[in-house]
């Protein structure tokens, strides 16, 4: 707007009056710059409405998953956030084998952040029998497959149970840490959750029971 | 630098020539009143209609099952979906007062006189589209009235002889208004008739450039090129576009920013009216949004009272008053064909009503009266004495053109000063 | 702009045609207070106890109803959800539609919107106007919605209500007008409290018919207050620019 009043002021300056620049200068200034919020605040409606709507996040929701059935070794599927979440229950065996894969994992130490803090440790896990995942692929986002009783040794020697991506082949351990020559770069997300008690797990939070 | 850039552009795209032919060196008559800024009120609510529908249509669903839903969906969960909702169904009804009030300034100024008849008809293509637009958006939240109101437009169509009833069954796309019809009627609402609205606008608005404003004593700013003394002729620097076929009286001021501020004032008080409807009073007491449509469309339960929106009562109300279909149906399109043929109704040579003879002023003035009358037949119950109302009120509404066209043949005028009076 | 007001004007005394609901009957005021967060709770807690076993409201979301009416999450899943559902979820009953339309005739309307439909005045009215009536299938007819296919589910708290009439000549014949309601005196709530819990339950309809309404006039004042200052600097502006042109 400013540029423009001076051609304003080129051409009005023929007529007799003299003119209060600095007046129409401030108003200028003054008209443009609440102008300006009024624009930005007509604005905020418009971006405010692309965020999460309520539906979308009561979809969203914690879910409450109850672990009293899961047999060990065995594992379920949930759905949060339109998601699939995987809850094993892993075996003494399993536990005890994680700690020796060290050196053909990529991230073994969950340096990367995926996961919460709480599981930043060898088992990725609050407690170690029960490993929860968000289980999509890191690489493209498939679904990997759950192999055990030694369905797994076919991909990687001396490891009887794990992960295995169908699309492209990438592996983790039941850790969901991924191995070493993979397509996938890191290992697979742990969702926050709690155990609001013994048999029962809540995904989303995590802290605080609901 | 900043220059050199804007030389590049300007060398590939006219973007100064074009603000300053059309805006900053555009030669506006200096005594343009209010009733002159409907236009650029009507500009700035198409726009927000534009902008407001394209965020509702990221909402909404358009199926005859999730319709209703999906508007309270937006009402409730999406984050100022109210407020965007609200915006545009107050901006319906705003864009229907503009306009009216655009259009009665072109009739008490005459606006639509040589040489500005295609101005005028344009604008009433405008006016066209703007209603088929509004009557397919006021279908889309699928509340009783929405659909009781489309079954009774579309069986407009059922009274034109023999093609009448597969008419009909062709723009529902079903044997009764259904779920395929709101599709149809979604499309043409959110694309169709915005494309067609939007490109008619801007033919509008050449059409007025090419022509140059009128004003308020219908006085000509540009004349015959050398008629003009020095000193007749306006100080402030005029596009050559114009000054190279015409001399320009010393009446006018620059479109930008001397007509734009006055606009934006007016902006500013249509702005506050706006708001206050749209914050609180949405509804505008059953006019801007009918209580019944907050009811999911029933096809077995008609609402005890039927009424178009405010905006086609008055239309509505000529329907009602001739006892015959097919000929309330003629008298309807026959009471807007006869507005759109106002330059040729017409055959007077003065413009503005200040200068035009006693019965004129009058015959307006009625006109309007009557067209408000009409509205208020048309949009309340049904009564025994409004029936033979409407129809003298019909008879009036007509009456108007005739009138006009008998006396402005030899019509007595008061004298049209030379200059702007104001 | 005057004359927009003037026109505006001339359309408004039209406007009370669009409410009506097929009763010739002076509806009273309902004088409902949407800022009274006690009296919508007290709502809620009504309509959860006495309406929701036939009618939903399938557009709100009992969370939405919780956060607006300052109710605690914990609190409102605990004493005003029955049905066990995610506070997240819609309000609705477990009533199938069919079934419900064998019952009464017809199946029971949604109720998210009915105060904008209705209109308040209708509402208060209508639930402080059932009648004993043996003839109807319920026992109870309705004032303002005669031969309503639903029974008087307040009745616990009104009572047993009786239409009072009076005998008023007119044209020389001996007419029966209504004067009003009268309970037997059975039900929990004196007539005083019966209004009010009524008009307790209005408010809550009204709000849940727009939940937005106070968040919009609170934005709304702001927004008008901006606009106002902008014209005056608009108007200062063009009255700047428009000096040197008369």
């Amino acid at each position: 707007m400013s540029n423009v009043s001076t051609d304003a002021n080129d051409s009005s300056n023929a007529e007799s009056q003299p003119e209060n620049n600095t007046r129409r200068r401030f108003l200028t200034v003054a008209t443009s710059v609440v102008g300006g919020v009024g624009a930005v605040g007509a604005a905020v409606p418009f971006i405010a409405s692309w965020n999460p709507s309520i539906k979308a996040k009561a979809a969203g929701a914690d879910v409450e998953a109850d672990i009293s059935k899961i047999e060990p070794g065995q594992l379920i599927r949930v759905i949060w956030r339109s998601k699939p979440v995987w809850i094993a229950r892993r075996t003494p065996e399993t536990i005890a084998s994680l700690s020796g894969l060290a050196d053909k994992l990529k991230d073994p130490d969950s340096s990367e952040e995926q996961q919460p803090e709480f599981a930043k440790n060898v088992h990725r896990s609050l407690k170690e029998e029960y490993l929860v995942l968000v289980g999509i692929c890191t690489h493209l986002g498939c679904s990997p497959q759950h192999l055990k009783d030694g369905a797994f040794e076919q991909y990687v020697e001396g490891v009887s149970e794990g992960f295995f991506c169908p699309c492209h082949g990438s592996k983790f351990d039941m850790a969901g840490r991924v191995f070493q020559n993979v397509p996938a770069g890191l290992n697979l997300v742990v969702p926050p959750y709690t155990f609001i008690d013994d048999n029962t797990i809540l995904i989303g939070s995590e802290e605080g029971a609901a | 630098m900043w220059k050199n850039l804007m030389d590049w552009v300007e060398y590939r795209l006219p973007i100064m020539r074009v603000a300053n032919m059309h805006a900053i060196q555009y030669p506006a008559p200096r005594n343009m009143n209010v009733w002159y800024m409907f236009g650029f009120l009507a500009t700035i609510v198409l726009v927000n209609q534009i902008v407001t529908g394209i965020w509702l249509t990221m909402s909404y669903t358009p199926s005859a099952e999730e319709a209703f839903a999906s508007v309270e969906y937006i009402m409730r969960d999406v984050e100022y979906g109210w407020l965007l909702r609200y915006m545009h169904s107050t901006g319906a009804s705003a864009f229907f007062i503009v306009v009216y009030l655009h259009m009665f300034r072109g009739m008490i100024y005459g606006s639509y006189q040589k040489p500005r008849e295609l101005l005028w008809v344009f604008g009433m293509f405008i006016y066209l589209a703007l209603m088929a637009e509004a009557f397919m958006g006021y279908v889309l939240p699928w509340g009783q009235m929405s659909y009781w109101g489309a079954q009774v437009i579309v069986s407009l169509f059922s009274a034109i002889p023999v093609i009448g009833p597969d008419l009909v069954i062709w723009i529902q796309g079903d044997y009764v208004i259904s779920g395929a019809t709101l599709n149809r009627f979604f499309a043409l609402h959110v694309i169709a008739l915005p494309l067609v609205i939007v490109i008619l606008v801007f033919l509008h608005i050449v059409a007025l450039h090419e022509v140059g404003s009128n004003n308020p004593d219908g006085t000509d700013v540009k004349r015959k090129k050398g008629s003009l003394s020095e000193d007749e002729k306006t100080k402030y620097k005029i596009h050559e576009y114009y000054t190279s076929n015409y001399d320009i009286v010393d009446d006018i001021v620059p479109f930008f920013p001397h007509i734009v501020l006055k606009d934006l004032i007016g902006f500013a008080v249509f702005l506050l009216a706006f708001c206050y409807v749209m914050f609180f009073m949405p509804e505008m007491g059953g006019y801007f949004l009918e209580a019944p449509n907050f009811e999911i469309a029933n096809p077995l339960k008609t609402p005890e009272h039927i009424f178009p929106v405010w905006y086609f009562t008055p239309f509505y109300a000529i329907l009602k008053a001739v006892p015959h279909k097919l000929g309330g149906v003629i008298a309807m399109f026959a009471a807007i064909i006869a507005l759109a043929l106002l330059p040729w109704i017409d055959r007077g040579q003065v413009r503005s009503w200040r200068y035009r003879c006693g019965l004129h002023k009058w015959n307006l003035l009625i006109f309007a009266v009557v067209f408000i009358f009409l509205g208020y037949l048309g949009g309340t119950p049904q009564e025994n004495w409004k029936i033979t109302a409407s129809q003298v009120a019909t008879i009036m509404y007509f009456g108007f053109f005739a009138l006009l066209f008998i006396y402005s043949k030899n019509e007595k005028c008061k004298p049209v000063p030379a200059r702007i009076t104001e | 702009m005057r004359k927009l007001i003037f026109i505006l004007a001339i359309l408004l005394p039209g406007s009370g045609a669009f409410a009506a609901g097929g009763s010739s009957v002076p509806l009273d005021t309902a004088e409902y207070d949407l800022t009274d967060k006690a009296s919508l709770q007290n709502g809620a807690k009504l309509f959860m106890n006495y309406c929701l076993g036939c009618h939903q409201t399938q557009y709100q979301r009992y969370q939405r109803t919780f956060e607006d009416l300052d109710i605690p999450v914990e609190l409102g899943k605990e004493n005003l959800q029955f049905t066990g559902e995610k506070p997240g979820e819609h309000i609705k009953n477990a009533m199938p539609a069919e079934s419900a339309a064998t019952w009464f005739g017809a199946p029971p309307p949604d109720l998210t919107l009915v105060a904008r439909v209705r209109g308040a005045d209708w509402l208060y009215t209508y639930l402080r106007t059932f009648y004993e009536d043996e003839s109807r299938p319920f026992g109870v007819n309705n004032i303002v919605f005669p031969e309503v296919g639903m029974p008087h589910v307040l009745q616990e708290l009104q009572g047993l209500p009786r239409k009072t009439t009076q005998e008023e000549l007119v044209d020389g014949e001996m007419v029966e007008r209504y004067v009003g309601i009268k309970a037997d005196g059975s039900g929990e709530l004196s007539p005083a409290d019966y209004d009010k819990a009524v008009l307790d339950l209005v408010n809550y309809l009204v709000y849940i018919g727009e939940p937005s309404r106070l968040t919009s006039e609170k934005i709304g004042r702001y927004v008008l207050m901006f606009l106002l200052v902008l014209l005056v600097l608009v108007y200062l502006l063009k009255k700047e620019y428009w000096r040197d042109v008369h």
